[in-house]
């Protein structure tokens, strides 16, 4: 990814300047900032600052940028400036992390338990009635991207009912409570990555349900009850625990559309105007820490897999 | 008996069921992209003054028109277009790259094996948005960025998918008998065993196909995708959204086609993976 943000050392020193600097300027501050070295000596460089253990060239007053950090040049966490907000990116990422926390942990916390829910009532029912109304709606549900889901439940709850806030901006001194404006952006996240689970729990379920030792559980006279707590459930939600956390992907994808919808001040909402404006530090800082998220739960996942079966090998 | 004991055959037409409805309405959407200057009764672009100050859906405007009084119907047709030439085009890069590395890493084993698997383990990790992100940021929007974030993000999935059924087929004794009469292993790919692993290979176009028009349309929705007077459906759900408290139809109409596209392609997924035991 460093590779990509900074592959052309020209138009890195020409976004830093804008579009009105001159051709010597560019080229000027592509030498200051050691633009023209050797990729693996940037990122080198790139990862030493971010350590703490050399300056950022960026304030270095002798360029003169304007852009200061309180802390000084060199320091732990030290991952350049927002050239849109003239501010360092970590404390641009500090402000506008906790909100994006809440978002994720919210859905998350309500996603789980209802999916994992519909998805063993629908695999255990599977055929019937119960099954077939859970797995419709699930199906059309993971069908309807973000953005379709938001700007539909906007129609409904704001433009029709007036019963929620179009915006989520948090602002405590908004006429509506902290708790309404976060009540369609949660929404809207959980049922992207629930209706998905749900699908994953429900087939699970469902081929557990026809395997011998399920009927050898039931033909020992075990009640309906205690086949599905004790046999089916154990063996049928190995693969949803790793798919739940893997979904993580899908929910960082979720959580910039969802805080783009509804203006809510998260991390989402600022890569993309990050993105659009090419604030290639702060593009690059959002996206290390998004892809960080996404390796760590994906190596959480193969760990989780091995510790629930024991079969594959420790 | 036991509840879901002949769950078989009705599993089996259920899914024939839900191929037919998913193939009917995506070839449906094909078509309309297809003839889409036939049947739009206006250029995706024409702008009707009379119209823009009543946009509300009328006898000449039968799904109303966007706030500039362009015609829905024929944006929304017109629109079709686009989604049904970009999701093709990443689609198919995406699998071609994905099949050949997954073949070769499956066929050939060893240190190729390796070196193609562990990229494609890193490579799963990055979600297509945030790809596509990095990509807009050093080289702008494009379709040629979209294809190479699709392809980026997509392959490594087909290509384990595709590695896992080469290599469960390779030891079979048609695929010994062809090696024996000293085929290429390109041939013997192509000819034995990738006609042998496109079942759960289809499942997963199916699959993917709709992440890609949700993908697409996100795009769309969040400004990152073709330039405006491209009629896109994700774009004309975020033009419309604006004026979502009055003008209702302006961003519900094109949410409905992105969904039905979608709706399909899971269809299709789910009846192909029923269909065949």
């Amino acid at each position: 990814m460093f590779v990509v943000t900074e592959h052309s050392p020209g138009q890195v020193s020409a976004r830093i300047l804008g579009p009105y600097a001159l051709e010597s300027q560019v080229t000027l501050l592509r030498g200051r900032l050691g633009l023209d070295d050797p990729l693996l000596l940037r990122y080198g460089r790139w990862l030493a600052t971010l350590a703490g253990m050399a300056d950022n060239r960026l304030s270095d007053p002798v360029i003169g940028l304007g852009l200061n950090d309180p802390r000084g040049a060199r320091y732990f966490g030290n991952l350049g400036f927002s050239l849109m907000q003239k501010q360092p990116v970590i404390d641009v990422i500090g402000r506008r992390i906790w909100p994006t926390l809440a978002l994720t942990l919210w859905s998350v916390g309500i996603m789980v338990p209802v999916a994992l829910v519909l998805g063993v009532v629908a695999g255990v029912a599977e055929g019937r009635v119960a099954d077939r109304v859970i797995s419709g709606a699930t199906m059309v549900l993971t069908s309807l991207p973000e953005f379709v889901t938001g700007v539909v439940l906007l129609m409904v709850f704001t433009g029709w009912l007036r019963l929620l806030p179009g915006v989520s901006t948090l602002d405590p001194g908004d006429r509506w409570s902290v708790g309404a404006q976060m009540v369609m952006p949660v929404t809207v996240l959980a049922v992207a990555s629930g209706s998905y689970v749900a699908r994953i729990v429900r087939a699970s379920v469902a081929d557990t349900m026809r395997r011998p030792f399920v009927r050898a559980a039931r033909m020992k006279g075990l009640s309906q009850r205690s086949v599905i707590l004790r046999h089916v459930l154990r063996n049928a939600l190995i693969a949803p625990v790793t798919v739940i956390l893997l979904q993580i992907n899908w929910i960082l994808t979720g959580v910039v559309v969802v805080e783009s919808i509804f203006a809510y001040p998260g991390l989402g909402a600022l890569l993309l105007q990050a993105a659009l404006f090419g604030d290639l530090y702060l593009v690059q800082a959002l996206t290390m820490l998004a892809l960080s998220v996404a390796v760590l739960t994906q190596i959480a996942g193969d760990l989780a897999y091995r510790w629930l079966d024991p079969r594959i090998g420790r | 008996m036991i509840a879901g004991y002949d769950l078989g055959g009705r599993r089996a037409a259920r899914g024939r069921w839900a191929v037919r409805s998913g193939l009917g309405i995506l070839i449906f959407w094909a078509l309309v992209a297809a003839f889409a200057p036939l049947i739009a009764p206006y250029a995706p672009s024409a702008i009707d003054f009379a119209a823009a100050a009543d946009p509300r859906p009328s006898a000449v405007h039968p799904l109303g028109t966007d706030l500039l009084g362009r015609d829905l119907l024929s944006r929304l047709i017109w629109g079709a277009r686009t989604t049904f030439a970009v999701v093709p085009l990443a689609l198919g890069a995406a699998f071609v790259v994905g099949i050949a590395a997954g073949a070769v890493a499956g066929y050939f084993g060893g240190w190729t094996d390796a070196v193609i698997s562990r990229a494609s383990d890193v490579m799963l990790a990055f979600p297509a948005l945030i790809l596509y992100v990095i990509l807009i940021t050093a080289r702008g929007p494009s379709l040629s960025n979209i294809v190479i974030a699709v392809t980026l993000a997509y392959a490594p999935g087909v290509a384990r998918l595709c590695r896992a059924q080469v290599l469960a087929l390779r030891g079979l004794d048609y695929v010994r008998a062809a090696e024996a009469r000293g085929e290429p292993a390109w041939s013997i790919i192509i000819a034995e065993i990738l006609p042998n692993a496109r079942g759960p290979l289809l499942v997963d176009l199916a699959l993917r196909a709709g992440y890609t028009v949700i993908l697409v349309g996100t795009l769309g929705f969040l400004g990152l995708g073709l330039p405006p007077p491209t009629p896109d459906w994700g774009g004309m759900v975020v033009e419309g959204s604006g004026m979502m408290a009055v003008y209702w139809h302006m961003a519900l109409f094109p949410c409905i086609a992105i969904s039905s596209v979608v709706i399909a392609c899971n269809l299709l997924a789910d009846g192909l993976r029923e269909a065949r035991p």
